[in-house]
């Protein structure tokens, strides 16, 4: 399997996790991608490296299953099933997806980087996920979807990361550690915690916090 | 090297058993910073006496650089006071601050603060070393904030976490300066650095991290209220040791050096002398008896740095023994003021723990009840006035020393200025602990709180006792301290120079401990000899015939300090609130006088004020909407890409 292929697939996941307003199924766009980003080292031709197939096995493992497991089990709490009103309507949502994918294009073909043997799109489709999980992050309302744009940012950062991963392999390592604590730990204070203390999980109501 | 790494490491748990314990976890913790103490100092004294340095490297690869941790004379001679006065400080708490609530937590966070602290003065790579600074920044803000209920506590606590900050920020440049020019630091720069801009710029950006931390005094604002509002044990550690990071940070600048410009030790006197004047002067106008100690620390960071000023001066101008002296007691003084003023706040905190205030004018006669205490307080303040045979004499003898070795030699103006500085600084700190010995201990007891108290338990005396030996054996034999001080001065000195002069044969110290063991022989005698043949009844003062004398008629802690302080008064500025005394039988009249600090609350309080007016027009930003600050940190990242990119 060639790393554009991947890489492709990766930036459809994108779009298809913008338009979507079905909570469940974002859910399980985030979980295709983490799929696909886990299998990106192995298309990237490193998969002679034992550490790096550990590598790939655990972030499988929790991008694939961990962590959308928990989104399931905070879901199936939370009892909400679509994101209704966003602050950005969903095709607005698309057309600044497209246009942070053209801007990451153009960036990442400006980006100093040192020539090597990296996968030409690779920078650009990391760029993408990145903004697409910020766009997320902005533009909608409930507290589930927000931590799926988190997830998403933070698989932005991964694909980064695997510019490094063969000479910081610990660093890249440490990042999917990273994401199982936000898995964690956003879930448990972000949805939890607002939902005891506003009895609903949207996140207008942390604007009363405010100093 | 393992025997330093597992004392960091047991300082690092040592609160962690009193979580799941549910009784004795203090014990636990106290015991286990004791064992850290005694073997963390073991490695020290082993580097100190000659052994190899330890070494803890890491590969270039993810740091930059390479190096992490190495144990050598510097990092062994700061370690020495870092791990005593935690385990003091550890042994105090349990009878201190007992199982109040918050206890577990508090000791959890004090044995960070000390793994931190340990940390930091072993650090060799920048990143390390801001770990380690940030680690003692934020455990000690935690700290700080121990009695959170308190408004007071509060305030203090945040003015030191905004000046800490602040410090960092300028270290941060500081690295980033030195790494830009390709110069790593914890390395010898080459000849030549120093002199040129971006020399300067260090200099000036360390000079201001390190100054915050150390609290010099433009730049002490955070020092008083949060020494004061701190637990008793933990001010103990802050002044004792968390303050000379900012010393350490200091030297291990000067060591990367190899030729200082000649300003460069002219800063350092100034800013010394600056410290060391203003602080005796400030502390001598307080009432509250751990801000005074705070003061103290201020003056005594000055004198520190007189010390290393002329050592660098010595430097520039290729003065051996100027350099050996200066160094040597600027070193010995931070050794000395961890021993002393950690012992003067565990006796502050005994104080406070009996009577249930710190104010000066609700105490006096404790002496009677609490002799322990008091036996113990005189002790420190004997040291810290400087005065022989404790060890705060040696270091200003050193000092003393170097300053006129200076004269000597080149007829500068600048060590009349050295000279006159702690002279002045001496006399004002004997007044002050005048003042505040006999407010606290002597006299009647002025409210009921300082009447019926008992001396503290033996968990509180015993770490007292122990500073005080420490005192008294470099006071009274010096020349254990002198070849470690020769070894911690010859890595401060240029590389290449190993022709640094002894320092036992500069200072004529055993002349010196004989000149002290005379001394106190003496004063035994004398006082075995004075001692009243039969018990002394307890008679009142005699008040010329008065009839009713009471407990107000006393000299109070500001009509005692009134004399330097009025003279002082075109520096001080004190506040004074006073009714008017009129005619032949007045009625009751009131007197007030406060001391406000010069930069806290008088330029930083109205200049943070006057910019909050301001600045209140751009909360419109702090809508409280999660979303939009995302958008700002999406803006943000943004606009760098495309500014790296374009």
């Amino acid at each position: 399997m060639s790393p554009d292929l991947l890489i492709a697939l990766i930036m459809l996941t994108n779009f298809t996790l913008v338009a979507t307003s079905r909570i469940n199924k974002a859910i399980q766009v985030a979980v295709v991608q983490g799929v696909l980003l886990g299998l990106m080292p192995i298309a990237m031709g490193l998969g002679h490296h034992a550490h790096i197939l550990f590598m790939v096995a655990a972030a499988i493992a929790v991008k694939g299953w961990l962590i959308p497991f928990l989104l399931r089990r905070a879901l199936r709490h939370v009892q909400i099933h679509r994101e209704i009103d966003p602050y950005i309507g969903y095709t607005v949502s698309l057309l600044l997806c497209a246009a942070g994918t053209g801007l990451s294009l153009v960036l990442a073909h400006n980006l100093p980087l040192k020539a090597g043997t990296t996968p030409t799109y690779l920078v650009p489709a990391a760029l993408a996920t990145l903004f697409t999980g910020f766009l997320v992050l902005v533009s909608r309302r409930k507290a589930l979807t927000q931590v799926v744009g988190y997830l998403v940012l933070e698989n932005g950062i991964y694909l980064f990361g695997l510019l490094l991963v063969e000479d910081m392999p610990v660093l890249v390592e440490t990042g999917i550690l990273l994401d199982l604590f936000v898995g964690v730990f956003v879930m448990g204070i972000v949805i939890n915690h607002i939902r005891t203390a506003f009895d609903s999980t949207d996140t207008r109501h942390l604007a009363e916090l405010k100093d | 090297m393992s025997l330093y790494l597992l004392a960091v490491a047991l300082a690092a748990v040592s609160g962690l058993p009193g979580l799941v314990l549910r009784r004795r976890g203090g014990e636990v913790a106290a015991g286990l910073m004791g064992l850290a103490a005694v073997l963390g100092i073991a490695a020290a004294v082993r580097v100190l006496a000659g052994g190899a340095a330890g070494r803890l490297m890491l590969p270039a690869a993810p740091l930059g650089s390479p190096g992490l941790l190495v144990l050598d004379p510097i990092a062994a001679w700061f370690l020495m006071p870092v791990l005593l006065l935690s385990a003091c400080g550890a042994v105090f708490g349990l009878g201190y601050w007992g199982e109040r609530p918050g206890a577990r937590l508090l000791r959890l966070v004090f044995g960070g603060l000390t793994a931190s602290l340990a940390l930091l003065v072993a650090a060799a790579h920048p990143l390390v070393f801001l770990l380690g600074w940030e680690g003692m920044a934020i455990a000690a803000f935690l700290l700080v904030m121990a009695e959170d209920r308190k408004a007071e506590t509060r305030r203090a606590g945040w003015i030191y976490l905004v000046a800490t900050h602040t410090g960092t920020l300028c270290l941060f440049a500081a690295f980033g300066v030195l790494a830009a020019q390709g110069a790593g630091a914890f390395a010898v720069l080459p000849r030549g650095f120093a002199a040129s801009g971006s020399g300067t710029a260090v200099f000036v950006l360390c000079l201001l991290a390190f100054g915050f931390k150390a609290g010099v005094m433009p730049l002490h604002l955070w020092l008083p209220p949060a020494h004061a509002a701190a637990p008793s044990h933990v001010s103990a550690l802050m002044s004792g040791v968390l303050i000379k990071m900012g010393i350490l940070g200091l030297v291990r600048l000067l060591s990367w050096i190899p030729d200082p410009p000649l300003w460069w030790g002219a800063v350092l006197l100034c800013l010394g002398a600056l410290s060391g004047i203003l602080g005796v002067a400030f502390a001598l106008g307080q009432h509250d008896l751990k801000r005074l100690l705070a003061y103290h620390s201020i003056e005594n960071i000055g004198i520190i740095l007189l010390g290393l000023g002329l050592g660098t001066l010595g430097k520039s101008l290729g003065h051996p023994v100027l350099q050996v002296l200066g160094y040597a007691g600027a070193l010995l003084h931070v050794l000395n003021h961890s021993l002393f003023k950690g012992l003067l706040f565990l006796s502050a905190g005994s104080v406070a723990h009996a009577t249930g205030t710190r104010n000066l004018d609700s105490l006096g006669g404790l002496g009677h009840r609490m002799p322990w205490t008091s036996g113990a307080f005189l002790a420190g303040a004997w040291a810290i006035c400087g005065l022989p045979p404790l060890n705060g004499f040696v270091s200003e003898w050193f000092l003393y020393l170097g300053s006129f070795r200076a004269l000597a030699l080149s007829r500068w103006p600048w060590s009349v200025g050295v000279l006159a500085a702690l002279v002045l600084i001496g006399a004002l700190a004997l007044a002050c602990f005048a003042k505040a010995f006999g407010a606290v201990f002597l006299g009647l007891a002025r409210t009921p709180a300082a009447e019926g108290v008992h001396e503290s338990p033996r968990s509180m005396l015993v770490p007292m006792g122990v500073l005080v030996l420490a005192c008294a054996l470099i006071g009274l034999a010096p020349a254990l301290v002198a070849p470690a001080l020769d070894r911690v001065v010859g890595a401060l000195g240029p590389p290449a120079a190993a022709g640094l002069p002894a320092l036992s044969g500069l200072a004529g110290l055993s002349l010196l401990s004989l000149l002290a063991l005379a001394f106190l022989g003496l004063a035994l005698v004398l006082g075995l000899w004075l001692r009243p043949r039969r018990q002394a009844a307890a008679l009142p003062t005699w008040d010329c015939g008065y009839a009713a004398p009471s407990a107000r008629m006393q000299y109070t802690a500001s009509s005692f300090a009134d004399g330097p302080v009025s003279g002082l008064r075109w520096v001080l500025l004190p506040r004074i609130h006073r009714g008017k005394v009129r005619g032949l039988f007045p009625g009751p009249a009131h007197f007030e006088r406060h001391v406000p600090d010069p930069v806290l609350d008088r330029a930083a309080d109205p200049a943070l004020r006057l910019s909050v007016r301001g600045l209140s027009l751009l909360r419109f930003a702090q809508g409280g909407q999660l979303p939009v600050y995302l958008l700002y940190v999406l803006l943000t990242l943004l606009t760098l890409l495309v500014w790296m990119v374009v």
